[in-house]
């Protein structure tokens, strides 16, 4: 599979904008999901993860081919997110967590689309619990649990993304996990 | 408790694959008699298998026809460039010929200077070049902006740019020139066109490069 975007790599940098096309429809679920993590909104995820790719493409000329390519994608992306969240106003989104519950959006009265309903839905809660106790992570723990046991980097991988020393994100994951931990231990 | 903050260490250790065998056995036996850290290894891998399964989302349906959409329409200067890059041969051909015209015209718009070429028995009175009665001059005579005189011998090719030949009983004899005045060994050309300078030009480059 690497070798498909390799190759899709060199046609979009040779002028296809085509190809590009392949490139965001296989990246387009892992980019979005990290985005929707990091910013708790899927309104702002979608418009992120669009900005990303562009960005990508834009850029497409400072992208080194001995490097891989979602590590390099990953890093636009998770550098947006955090400018995102900076620049964030208060604000009310659709996706807002309803005051007086848990983890309770205004999407979770909506149906989801990927999941079957039935027996799945006790799952399915944990799921959710899972990922909104993530989502009240600090974004320095956040992003780092998300890409090593969501997205499945390796922690030198992490170190490229972000952009920070090892020993950094060793530290880093240490707390996220110890955090983490502490928020899941009664599920 | 300061096993615990230790193995705890060791523990986070062993998550990043960092353990070495020594610390890994250290790890195990004091698992093996604290029940505390047994527990505390417990809930972090238990942490780990539940991160792992949190939600998963998938991007909505339009979303790649959405970034396409929004893609930049590729500039014109882009496309040069790119362009460029994949005919370096054409571009420096290209490059090579701008150059050559600007030094053509550079060195046609040089008016009203005298040029001459460097041999010592030319004769120059205003704007004027004498090739003196009896006298050989030797190799090739170039003569820019200025009339030339020929009443000796020019033993090469003569090239006249921008100019006149005249004799001294021009109005008596006036085509039997060369017969009269002196004599040219060679080829006798007179260029006075832009046209016929840069053909000049391009002539006396490729027999230079053909010269070697």
């Amino acid at each position: 599979m690497d070798q498909f975007i390799i190759e899709k790599i060199k046609q979009v940098k040779k002028g296809d904008q085509s190809a590009f096309a392949d490139v965001v429809s296989f990246y387009q679920d892992k980019i979005y999901q990290h985005c929707l993590r990091m910013l708790g909104n899927a309104h702002e995820a979608e418009d992120m993860a669009q900005e990303a790719f562009i960005r990508a493409y834009v850029n497409i000329h400072s992208f080194d081919d001995r490097r891989k390519f979602s590590t390099w994608l990953y890093r636009i992306a998770t550098n947006l997110t955090i400018d995102r969240i900076r620049k964030r106003k208060p604000d009310y989104y659709l996706d807002a967590e309803i005051r007086g519950t848990e983890g309770l959006d205004m999407y979770s009265q909506l149906a989801s689309e990927e999941r079957l309903p039935g027996e799945q839905v006790e799952s399915l809660e944990l799921q959710r619990y899972i990922h909104h106790e993530i989502s009240q992570l600090p974004v320095k723990y956040r992003s780092i649990i998300m890409l090593r046991y969501l997205e499945e980097f390796s922690l030198q991988e992490i170190s490229d993304i972000l952009d920070i020393p090892l020993g950094t994100v060793k530290t880093r994951i240490h707390r996220g996990r110890e955090a983490l931990r502490k928020r899941l231990r009664h599920v | 408790m300061k096993c615990n903050k230790e193995s705890v260490e060791l523990m986070h250790k062993y998550l990043d694959g960092d353990l070495c065998k020594e610390e890994e056995i250290q790890l195990r036996t004091h698992l093996e008699t604290c029940e505390a850290c047994q527990h505390h290894f417990h809930e972090l891998k238990r942490t780990i298998t539940l991160i792992k399964s949190a939600e998963h989302f998938a991007a909505p349906n339009d979303f790649t026809q959405k970034v396409m959409d929004r893609l930049p329409t590729e500039k014109k200067r882009v496309t040069y460039k790119r362009w460029f890059k994949t005919h370096p041969v054409l571009t420096a051909a290209a490059i090579f010929f701008v150059l050559m015209m600007t030094g053509m015209f550079a060195s046609w718009s040089e008016d009203g200077q005298l040029v001459v070429s460097k041999q010592e028995e030319l004769v120059i009175q205003g704007d004027t070049v004498i090739v003196p009665e009896g006298v050989t001059v030797p190799g090739d005579v170039l003569v820019k902006n200025g009339k030339l005189l020929i009443k000796g011998t020019i033993d090469g090719n003569v090239t006249l740019v921008n100019g006149k030949l005249i004799s001294d009983d021009e109005t008596l004899n006036g085509d039997g020139l060369m017969a009269s005045a002196g004599g040219v060994n060679g080829e006798l050309e007179t260029v006075d066109q832009m046209f016929e300078w840069m053909w000049y030009q391009l002539k006396s480059f490729f027999s230079g490069v053909f010269s070697f």
